[in-house]
């Protein structure tokens, strides 16, 4: 490295016995340091993806074909068995996002366009402790309280809806308890509410002020503006945020495992007696009274969850990038 | 279509600070109005007290009377959006909306007030706005095309062409051509002379020559003194302004002396 300078001709100046030194490097030093420990942040991060791919390969891949005792009593195959945990996985998850996307996208907007400074600093301050509570907290709240409470709500739609023709199917018999799929995607909700918001709150308040007055300027009033100017700034963020949200709805144990009265019936009723789990909730529930045999599947099912997680993600970024690259023709 | 707008007792706020006092002037409508004075003197300000984008800032506000057409803007019953619609305005930097194409950014105001267009009267008055800004011969091929993709000359020529697509009454101009090079300037400037047959328009701008150049009439913005805040020194015709103005500060000032 130190041998390099000398190679290098130096520009001549009027004066042959004064070269200019146009290799000193004094910043480079700090540039190449920080460069390098970006990069290897950056190949920490994929390292450990790669690693945890590779551990969930290694020891799940004898999960998926054990013979059909291993998946009983209520399955025959690993398809039967992991099948409705996906099910249920995506049913919580769904509908935690269904609740909890646009909350917070509006909690977002208040916070960020709407209140007075007074108030938004303070109530975004409330948000983001709300991600500080950890998840066995909310699972207690849901199950011993907040399922009591909805008993009625089970009712109330079981009694309005249940006789339609399409959405019918979803709020067949309720759960006399109100320790059904539609409590724990409540709860769920109310668990990645925080991340959401804080994160479209800080994209929408990054909105450049210059686009956000052309639009006032020509008359418009302010939803409208957030709708020409704020939405599509930051459409990428919000879509981050959701995919965020998602990924903590997807992977989260307690709050399901403690909330929802489990069990194997698929049906389309989300106020059902009993629900499948979910996969991770699943492999909590499991991982004590494992059998070596048990340990492999749950694994499988856990490189299962990883896998559709990947693909969500990608289907997501795919969607907005082709936004994006039509936008920049 | 155009308007006259008398300016009475006008104070601007921005929370306790008082930025501007005590403006009192008439802009003439079918006219171009230059605002010239130092950096922080409150031309901007008092501009964007025209069409109530002042108060778009927290805790800015104004006291005095501006009418338009018989109407004082700041009446309580009068909506600043309403407001906005009649009296449009083009920023220092070219601001096209920038997931939008050309064509939609022309229209951006027009859906704000009609609602739904019938395509062929879009296309009419993307095409006239673009006349109008003279830009269509530059874009005409490529309306799809985003906004962003214009050179800034352009980009501020389709800014105005926005602004024109509602046809207001009064079109305000904040510094239009300061992050415009001398051809892009000149196009401007051009698009002035013809633009203020059809409007009132109302230009700030740092660069005398251009004051000279577009307006009729010239309003010369101090300083009281530092610290103090910014008020009208003198308020004439252009042609008055630059060979014999009343004041002695605004001959300091356009001949180059301060103080």
């Amino acid at each position: 490295m130190t041998a390099r300078p000398a190679e290098r001709t130096a520009p001549t100046t009027g004066r042959p016995d004064l070269p200019a030194d146009w290799t000193s490097v004094r910043g480079g030093v700090g540039d190449r340091i920080f460069a390098g420990g970006a990069l290897a942040a950056g190949l920490t991060i994929l390292a450990a993806l790669a690693g945890v791919f590779v551990f969930l390969l290694a020891k799940g891949a004898t999960g998926f074909g054990k013979p059909s005792e291993v998946y009983g009593p209520h399955a025959e195959s690993f398809l039967g068995y992991v099948f409705p945990l996906l099910v249920g996985t995506f049913t919580a998850s769904a509908i935690a996002l269904v609740i909890a996307v646009p909350l917070a996208f509006g909690i977002a907007l208040v916070i960020s366009h709407y209140a007075p400074r007074w108030l938004s600093a303070p109530a975004a301050f409330v948000i983001d402790l709300l991600a500080a509570v950890p998840s066995v907290v909310y699972g207690l709240w849901g199950a011993f309280f907040l399922a009591r409470q909805l008993v009625p709500m089970h009712e109330w739609l079981h009694a309005t809806f249940g006789g339609w023709p399409v959405l019918g199917a979803l709020f067949g018999e309720p759960n006399t308890a109100g320790r059904s799929i539609l409590t724990a995607g409540i709860v769920l909700a109310v668990m990645i509410l925080p991340i959401i918001t804080a994160i479209t709150r800080e994209v929408f308040s990054r909105t450049p002020r210059l686009h956000e007055e052309a639009a006032l300027a020509l008359g418009a009033t302010r939803w409208e503006m957030i709708r020409m100017t704020v939405f599509p700034y930051a459409r990428s963020g919000m879509v981050s945020a959701v995919m965020l949200g998602l990924g903590r709805a997807l992977g989260e144990t307690m709050a399901v495992t403690m909330v929802l009265s489990v069990g194997f019936d698929l049906s389309w009723n989300i106020i059902a007696q009993s629900s499948p789990t979910s996969i991770a909730a699943n492999i909590a529930l499991k991982y004590k009274e494992r059998s070596a045999d048990m340990l492999e599947v749950l694994v499988a099912t856990g490189l299962v969850l990883f896998l559709l997680t990947f693909l969500v993600n990608f289907a997501a970024r795919w969607v907005i990038g082709r936004s994006e690259r039509r936008m920049a023709r | 279509m155009a308007k006259s707008i008398d300016i009475s007792d006008v104070d601007i706020y921005y929370g306790d600070f008082l930025a501007v006092q005590g403006v009192n002037m008439t802009i003439r409508a079918g006219a171009v109005t230059a605002f010239i004075g130092p950096s922080g003197c409150g031309k901007s300000t008092f501009l964007r007290s025209l069409n109530r984008m002042h108060e778009v800032i927290p805790g800015a506000r104004v006291e005095g009377k501006i009418v338009v057409d018989g109407q004082d803007l700041y009446d309580p019953g009068v909506d600043p959006v309403a407001v906005r619609r009649q009296i449009g305005m083009v920023f220092q930097r070219p601001n096209p909306f920038p997931t939008m194409s050309i064509y939609d950014n022309v229209l951006a105001g027009l859906k704000l007030n009609a609602g739904k267009l019938r395509k062929s009267e879009a296309d009419d008055v993307v095409e006239r706005s673009l006349r109008g800004a003279n830009l269509w011969n530059e874009v005409k091929d490529r309306l799809g095309k985003p906004g962003m993709g214009l050179s800034g000359g352009q980009q501020q020529r389709l800014c105005i062409a926005r602004a024109i697509a509602v046809e207001p009454q009064v079109l305000l101009m904040d510094e239009p051509c300061s992050a415009l090079d001398p051809i892009s300037t000149s196009a401007i400037e051009d698009l002035i002379h013809e633009l203020k047959d059809d409007y009132t328009i109302v230009i700030v701008t740092h660069n005398m020559q251009q004051a000279a150049r577009v307006s009729d009439d010239t309003g010369f913005f101090n300083l009281k003194a530092t610290g103090q805040p910014g008020h009208l020194v003198e308020f004439n015709p252009t042609k008055k302004m630059f060979a014999n103005p009343d004041d002695p500060a605004t001959e300091a000032y356009i001949s180059g002396r301060f103080g």
